[in-house]
C-alpha cells in the first residue's frame, strides 16, 4: 500500500482569489487558497498574522496549515526554520513555484500529479 | 569603579574615548568591550587574546520524542515561538529561545533537555602595557545581544573580584535593551556625543533612557568646534557636566583611522585625556557621597 | 516593489546623511527610519504625522501584591534576574522582565498578571521627501526587531496604497535583531562605511551578514580620503565579495553644516559632494532596475 493520496493542498497567494498570483514567499505570505481536490471546493485562510511577526512568521504559517489538514504545499521559497516546521508538520513542500496566478499553480500541479 | 562610555548615536567617538582613558587612566584598569554587535576595542588597544572560547546559551531539545506526551505546556508557555505542536509532534526551534528554561520547569515527563545555541565568542587578554582586556563577539545570524554581554559583564565581575581594577566599559551605541545592559553595573556613565542636530537629539534620548539609574553622567564633546551650539546649551540647561571636548580636526581622524589611540597622539591629548580620568573619578566620587548622605 | 535599506555595521559613518540625500533625490518612494532606537531621519525630512500609534510588544510580568503569598519561586525560577525583593515583597523590575511568562505559570498563588508591554510609538507622516513611516522606542525597551517588521509592513501598504514603487529605509547600527528585521525581504542593502580599522572591521560583518540572508550589498566610501591604505584595503574587500563600490566620498565638514541648516546635502546644488552623491544614486537606481522587484 502506498501513501495516502493527497486530498488538501495549499497555495502562497497574493490575495483571496484564485487569479491572484503565487506569493513567493512562505512565511510572510499574505495569505493561503486551500483547496479540497475531491470536491474541488476552495477556501482563503489570511495570514496577515504571521507577516507582522520579526522571527518565526514561517512556523506559525506552517502551523496554520497544518490545522487546515494540508498536505501538500506550492509556493515560491521556504525558508530553513520554515521548512524544519513544515517538515515536522508532515506537510511536504513544493518550491519555485512564482510568476503564475493561483489557478494556473493548482492546474500544474494536478496535471503532473495525474502523470505521476 | 566601574565606567561605561555610551551614546545615543553611534560612530561619535566611545571607543576612541575608552581606549584613550584605558592608556592614561594612571591606576590599574581593564578595557571591556560590550559591544558584541560591532566590537572594535581590539582593533585601537591591540590586546594579546590569551584565551577564546565559544559562548552559549542554554536551549531545550528532545533527544527521545518518545518521551514527549505531546501535552503542550511548553507550547504554552513559551513567548518567543521556540516550541511548536503540529499534530502529536513536537518541533524545536533553538535560534528563537530567549534561554529562560521555563520550558525544562513545565515538562511533565523530563522529555526536554537543555542543549547548546552558540551566541559567539568571548575572549580574553592583556594589552602590551598589561591591562586585562575582554571582549564578546555576536556570531553573525545571532539575534540576541543581551545574553553573551550577560556572560562577559560576569567575566567582568570576576576579574574586578580577582584583581581589584577599575573598569572601563565600550558600550552599545543607542538606547534599548542591550545599551541599558552594558551601563547596568556602572558607578559613572560617560555620553560621548558631537556637537550636531543628530548628536543632540540621540544625547536626550540617551540621558532619558539611563537617568532611572541614578548613576553620575557625564558628557564628552568630540569633534568640538564643528556644528552649533546646541549640545552646549542641552547640557547647560538639564545640568549635565561637560567633562571633555576633542576638538575637531583631520590630524585626529587621520590617527584614528590609522589605528592610533588618539590619547597617544600628542602632549596635549595625553593631558587631555588625564584630566578627563580625574574628571570622572571626581564624578564617580559624587555617586558615592550621594550615597552616604 | 523595491526595498533599499541603508546599513553600516560602525554607527557615524554617515548613513543618515546619505539616505536623507538619496530621499531627496529618490522619486515615488516611501520613505521609513528603521533605527527605531535613535532615530534620526526626521531631522532632516521633518515629518507631520498624520497618524501616530502606540507599539504594543510582548508582554510583562506583574506580581499583584494581595495574591503573592511570598514563597520566592518567581526569583527562583526567572532566568533574567528580574524579581527584586525588599523588605520580604517581591517585585518585577521591568528593566530587566524579558516577558517569558515562566513565573507566571510556575507561580502557586497564581499572582503574577502578564499584561501587553507598551513600548514606544510609530508615526504615518507626511515629510518634505513624501510619505515615510517611523518611530520611537521607549528608552530601554526591547524587542525593536518586531517594530522594525511593523514599520516596513506600514510602508508597503502606504506604498502600495499610493502606487509608489521603492521604500528606502534607514537602517540601525549593528548586526543584531533590528538590523537582521531590517535586512528580511530587502531588494538591495546599501552599506556606508569608512576607512578606519572600525569602519572596514563593521563593514566586514554586516556584509557578512546580507550575504548570511542572500541579500545583495552595495558599498559607499564615506570620508575616503582619510587614509589610502584602509580605503584599498575595503575595495579589495568589496572585489572579494562581490559587492560594487558605488563611490568614494571625501571627508568634508559641508555634511554636518547642512545638517545642521536641516537640509540634505544634495539640496545644496553648487556641492560637489551632493553631485558624487547624486551619481551614487543613480547606479543605486540602475542596480534596482536588474535586481528582482518584490511582487506585490
Amino acid at each position: 500500500m502506498g501513501p495516502a493520496p493527497v486530498t488538501r493542498i495549499a497555495i502562497s497567494s497574493e490575495g483571496p482569489a484564485l487569479g491572484d498570483p503565487v506569493d513567493p514567499r512562505f512565511g510572510r505570505a499574505a495569505g493561503f487558497v486551500v483547496v479540497d481536490l475531491p470536491s474541488g471546493a476552495w477556501s482563503y485562510v489570511d495570514n496577515g498574522g504571521s507577516q507582522a511577526l520579526a522571527q518565526g512568521a514561517g512556523i506559525q504559517a506552517a502551523e496554520i496549515l497544518a490545522r487546515n489538514d494540508v498536505q501538500v504545499l506550492l509556493t515560491g521559497h521556504v525558508g530553513p526554520k520554515a521548512a524544519a516546521a513544515l517538515q515536522a508538520a508532515g506537510i511536504r513542500a513544493v518550491e519555485g513555484v512564482e510568476g503564475i496566478s493561483v489557478a494556473e499553480a493548482l492546474a500544474r500541479y494536478q496535471q503532473e500529479a495525474g502523470r505521476a | 569603579m566601574i565606567v561605561a562610555v555610551a551614546s545615543g548615536k553611534g560612530g561619535t567617538g566611545k571607543t576612541t574615548v575608552t581606549a584613550s582613558l584605558a592608556s592614561t587612566w594612571g591606576r590599574p584598569v581593564a578595557a571591556v568591550d560590550l559591544d558584541v554587535e560591532e566590537p572594535n576595542l581590539h582593533l585601537f588597544l591591540k590586546p594579546e587574546a590569551l584565551r577564546e572560547e565559544n559562548a552559549f546559551l542554554e536551549v531545550p531539545t528532545l533527544p527521545e520524542p518518545a518521551r514527549c506526551t505531546a501535552c503542550g505546556a511548553c507550547v504554552d508557555l513559551c513567548q518567543f515561538k521556540a516550541l511548536s505542536l503540529f499534530g502529536q509532534r513536537l518541533a524545536i526551534f533553538p535560534e528563537l529561545c530567549h534561554g529562560c528554561e521555563g520550558c525544562f520547569r513545565v515538562c511533565p515527563t523530563g522529555a526536554l533537555v537543555p542543549g547548546q545555541r552558540e551566541l559567539g565568542e568571548l575572549s580574553c587578554g592583556r594589552t602590551s602595557e598589561g591591562l586585562p582586556w575582554l571582549s564578546g563577539r555576536l556570531r553573525i545570524g545571532e539575534a540576541m545581544s543581551p545574553p553573551l554581554m550577560n556572560q562577559v559583564r560576569a567575566r567582568m565581575k570576576a576579574l574586578v573580584a580577582e584583581e581589584g581594577v577599575d573598569v572601563l566599559v565600550d558600550a552599545p551605541p543607542g538606547v534599548s535593551c542591550p545599551a541599558l545592559a552594558a551601563v547596568q553595573d556602572a558607578d559613572v556613565i560617560l555620553l560621548v556625543t558631537e556637537p550636531t542636530p543628530f548628536g543632540l537629539h540621540d544625547l536626550k534620548l540617551a540621558r532619558e533612557a539611563f537617568k532611572p539609574l541614578g548613576r553620575p553622567m557625564g558628557v564628552v564633546i568630540n569633534r568640538a568646534g564643528l556644528g552649533d551650539h546646541g549640545v552646549h546649551d542641552f547640557c547647560r540647561e538639564s545640568g549635565l557636566p561637560v567633562v571633555a571636548e576633542i576638538p575637531f580636526s583631520r590630524a585626529v581622524a587621520v590617527h584614528y583611522a590609522q589605528g592610533g589611540v588618539v590619547a597617544q597622539m600628542d602632549e596635549a591629548m595625553r593631558e587631555r585625556f588625564t584630566r578627563l580620568g580625574e574628571s570622572v573619578r571626581t564624578l564617580a566620587g559624587s555617586r558615592k557621597e550621594a550615597a552616604h548622605a | 516593489m523595491h526595498e533599499v535599506v541603508v546599513l553600516s555595521g560602525k554607527g557615524g559613518t554617515g548613513k543618515t546623511s546619505l539616505t536623507a540625500a538619496f530621499a531627496h533625490l529618490a522619486q515615488n518612494k516611501v520613505i521609513c527610519d528603521l533605527d527605531v532606537d535613535a532615530p534620526d531621519l526626521h531631522l532632516i525630512a521633518a515629518p507631520s504625522h498624520v497618524r501616530s500609534e502606540r507599539f504594543l510588544s510582548g508582554h510583562l510580568a506583574e506580581i499583584d501584591p494581595r495574591v503573592c503569598t511570598r514563597c520566592g519561586v518567581c526569583e527562583e525560577v526567572c532566568a533574567f534576574g528580574a524579581i527584586d525583593r525588599a523588605d520580604g515583597t517581591f517585585t518585577v523590575d521591568p528593566g530587566h522582565c524579558e516577558g517569558c511568562k515562566a513565573c507566571v505559570v510556575l507561580c502557586p498563588a497564581q499572582a503574577i498578571r502578564f499584561p501587553e508591554r507598551d513600548c514606544g510609538v510609530w508615526h504615518q507622516s507626511e515629510s518634505r521627501f513624501g510619505p515615510m513611516v517611523h518611530a520611537q522606542l521607549d528608552p530601554g525597551q526591547e524587542n525593536s526587531g518586531k517594530l522594525v517588521t511593523l514599520l516596513k509592513a506600514e510602508a508597503r501598504r502606504e506604498a502600495s496604497r499610493r502606487g509608489l514603487d521603492l521604500i528606502l529605509s534607514d537602517g540601525a547600527p549593528g548586526v543584531g535583531c533590528p538590523v537582521i528585521s531590517s535586512l528580511s525581504q530587502a531588494t538591495l542593502a546599501v552599506l556606508v562605511t569608512e576607512p578606519t580599522p572600525s569602519g572596514r572591521h563593521d563593514l566586514e560583518r554586516v556584509a557578512e551578514l546580507c550575504r548570511h540572508f542572500r541579500i545583495p550589498a552595495a558599498v559607499v566610501l564615506n570620508k575616503a580620503d582619510l587614509d589610502e591604505g584602509q580605503a584599498t584595503a575595503i575595495e579589495t574587500l568589496c572585489r572579494t565579495m562581490d559587492m560594487p563600490l558605488l563611490g568614494r566620498l571625501p571627508h568634508d565638514p559641508e555634511v554636518v553644516w547642512a545638517m545642521v541648516k536641516g537640509q540634505a546635502i544634495t539640496e545644496n546644488p553648487d556641492s560637489a559632494f551632493g553631485s558624487e552623491v547624486r551619481r551614487i544614486w543613480s547606479w543605486i537606481t540602475d542596480l534596482l532596475f536588474n535586481l528582482p522587484a518584490r511582487t506585490s
